[in-house]
């Protein structure tokens, strides 16, 4: 077993939705690892998939969606194939989540310390007073004042951002390998989102936890990120290190994306605009699917669709950026 | 002599009452509670000017901008638009022609508009409320070029709003604003549920139309790179109370109150600037019961007795008593 084995490893994952008016592709071939005390931001718009990426890992997707092909590896192991039981071992224990909005991920009849006791008593073998001596490190680990008192009260009686410490504080029970963190600070104030992000930072260093982080705010990620996958229909149109992209984005997509960002250092007069909306998954167009908005097309990118090529530190799927020969298909 | 302002908002005061009902009361032995949503607010606006009230959850902000639209009754204070007060000792019919001229765009485009009508009627109706233009025919046309003009088809009339998506829903609620021939648009979180490809397409739709028509704007949003971005002056809310007011660039070179300077050192740096920045503490007390004195001193690193006795007055745009004694230079250098 090699030292650099990924904590996360997925290849090639994808997931349809079977409708009345056919099989929705909501994820169309996606591949990414995330390393030992990595955060991968996943960013894109509504409907990129990136949500439904992170379903898929914990294998949370519900039907009509399924998983239609391709692999994911939870450190060398692949978990996309196991029975529902054993996957529900796996979830909580070595894979841990945070939704968006706390209040629907804590159970509003109970008080905290129950709902951590219990995490942790399901996934270690520690006696209910160890449970709840470790619930209140937790609490105090993600910073919640006086935790001793605190741990007592009610889902109701937490402001949302310590809501949301509660609810990583869950998460983090069982140390967990890795942490899905979906849209963590979007239902929170700005102030709030701050500590919030700073706290992800830390236990990703302190711990060694991966954290694949998906949120559709490009700042969030820009704080948080080591490297940054930007989502768009269902594919990754590009991915590498968090500053080279933010910084030099490729894809004409994830250029408009950062422009479109308006910025508290520079004056612009408009922001850049990037023309129609994302595609619905009934109607991704052939080829390249952000080819009708895009500036550069050309006839390939109607036809052919682009695959993920290496330049410099990114991995781009844009037929700008590709030096293969055009395939035969495309010429016919 | 400057000329006057279009909007002067006077010392504007909105107090909810959050009691328990009256048996609860009798019964459990608990007193009234009141909420001051908002606390002594007082600005202008020019002409042509956009203007953006920014700040967190629970700050104020929306409160603010219902009662200057006249959707929520402000507990005193007072709002005068064009030199006509739009409280009710004004003469009736110059309240009436203002409200023409006066619109609203809202957060939600799923909720603002009426899902079982057409998008003509929908755009149609405040020209038919307020019966600017006769005849079916002629009404048909304004709506056209209505639509036109925030960038959809006039062919999109006879859709319903549920074939939309977020950010053309948003364009129909502006082509709505816009068919009442408004020339002040109150805008409360506008972009806030849009993504960020069609948040930019907005914002410059909306800043084409403020060229075009020389619309006046109040901005409400609690994104600060999109405030800076739509406003020429800002007015920055904490607990109901502007802390702090002044000029769009020079809030964000130069911010006085120490609360703009946590908000702005809050915002994520997209740009990776690396810039320094100091880390956040606390959140934003429960506003029945607020701090005394200046409502942000629980969290202020500058805070001293004074701050927690004495409410600072807005003065020289800014509401701190550290500001006003030459206490935080020390700290900004």
């Amino acid at each position: 077993m090699s030292v650099t084995q990924p904590v996360l490893s997925v290849r090639d994952l994808r997931v349809e939705f079977v409708t009345r008016r056919g099989v929705l592709k909501a994820i169309d071939g996606i591949s990414f690892d995330i390393g030992k005390g990595e955060v991968l931001g996943v960013v894109g718009e509504s409907g990129a998939g990136k949500s439904v990426t992170g379903s898929a890992v914990i294998g949370l997707i519900d039907p009509p969606g399924r998983i239609a092909g391709g692999e994911i590896l939870l450190s060398g192991m692949r978990i996309d194939n196991l029975p529902p039981e054993e996957m529900r071992k796996i979830r909580g224990k070595r894979i841990g989540m945070i939704f968006q909005d706390p209040l629907t991920s804590l159970n509003p009849l109970y008080r905290v310390s129950e709902q951590l006791v219990e995490t942790i008593r399901t996934h270690t073998n520690l006696a209910a007073g160890a449970a709840r001596k470790r619930a209140i490190d937790l609490l105090a680990e993600v910073g919640i004042p006086a935790p001793d008192r605190r741990i007592d009260s009610y889902p109701h009686e937490f402001s949302g951002g310590m809501r949301q410490r509660v609810v990583i504080a869950l998460a983090l029970c069982a140390e967990p390998e890795l942490i899905i963190a979906d849209e963590p600070t979007t239902a929170l104030d700005v102030s709030v989102q701050a500590q919030i992000i700073s706290l992800l930072k830390r236990l990703g260093r302190e711990h060694g936890t991966a954290i694949m982080l998906v949120t559709h705010d490009m700042g969030v990620i820009a704080e948080t990120a080591d490297r940054v996958a930007v989502m768009y229909a269902g594919r990754i149109a590009e991915i590498g290190p968090v500053r080279d992209v933010v910084k030099n984005p490729l894809h004409p997509y994830a250029k408009g994306l950062m422009g479109a960002i308006p910025s508290l250092e520079n004056d612009t007069d408009r922001l850049v605009q990037i023309p129609g909306s994302m595609p619905r998954l009934s109607a991704i167009p052939p080829g390249c699917p952000f080819n009708p908005r895009c500036p550069f097309v050309f006839d390939r990118c109607r036809i052919e669709r682009p695959e993920p090529v290496q330049h410099s530190q990114h991995r781009v799927a844009c037929h700008l950026y590709d030096q293969s020969p055009v395939r035969s298909e495309a010429v016919a | 002599m400057t000329e006057r302002p279009y909007v002067e908002v006077n010392d504007l005061r909105r107090v909810f009452d959050v009691s328990k009902p009256w048996l609860n009361r009798v019964l459990e032995g608990g007193e009234r509670q009141f909420l001051k949503a908002v606390d002594g607010v007082t600005f202008d606006i020019k002409k042509g000017e956009t203007f953006a009230l920014v700040g967190e959850s629970g700050s104020g902000k929306s409160t603010v901008a219902r009662m200057v639209v006249g959707l929520l009754p402000p507990t005193t204070g007072e709002v005068i638009i064009d030199g006509v007060s739009m409280s009710s000792r004004a003469a009736s019919g110059d309240r009436q022609r203002l409200r023409r001229r006066i619109q609203m765009i809202f957060q939600d485009p799923y909720a603002s508009l009426n899902p079982r009508w057409q998008v003509d009627r929908i755009v149609a109706e405040p020209i038919r409320a307020f019966r600017l233009i006769e005849g079916e025919r002629d009404i048909a046309a304004r709506v056209a070029e209505l639509l036109t003009f925030v960038g959809l088809h006039p062919a999109d009339g006879k859709k319903y709003p549920h074939e939309f998506s977020g950010g053309q829903r948003q364009r129909i609620a502006i082509a709505r604003a816009l068919a009442s021939n408004a020339e002040f648009i109150v805008c409360d979180e506008p972009t806030s549920a849009l993504d960020v490809s069609v948040q930019a397409q907005i914002l410059n739709l909306m800043r084409d139309l403020q060229d075009r028509l020389g619309l006046t704007y109040l901005f409400i949003s609690h994104n600060l790179a999109v405030v800076r971005h739509m406003a020429s002056r800002i007015g920055v809310m904490y607990l109901g109370r502007i802390v702090e007011i002044s000029d769009g660039r020079e809030l964000f070179s130069h911010p006085k109150h120490p609360y703009t300077r946590m908000l702005l050192d809050a915002v994520p740096d997209v740009g990776m600037t690396g810039r320094q920045r100091i880390p956040v503490s606390g959140e934003i007390p429960n506003p029945i019961n607020p701090p005394s004195g200046c409502t942000f001193n629980p969290r202020c690193p500058l805070a001293n007795q004074r701050c927690v006795a004495e409410i600072p007055a807005l003065f020289g745009g800014v509401a701190c008593h550290a500001v006003h004694e030459g206490r935080a230079n020390a700290h900004a250098a």
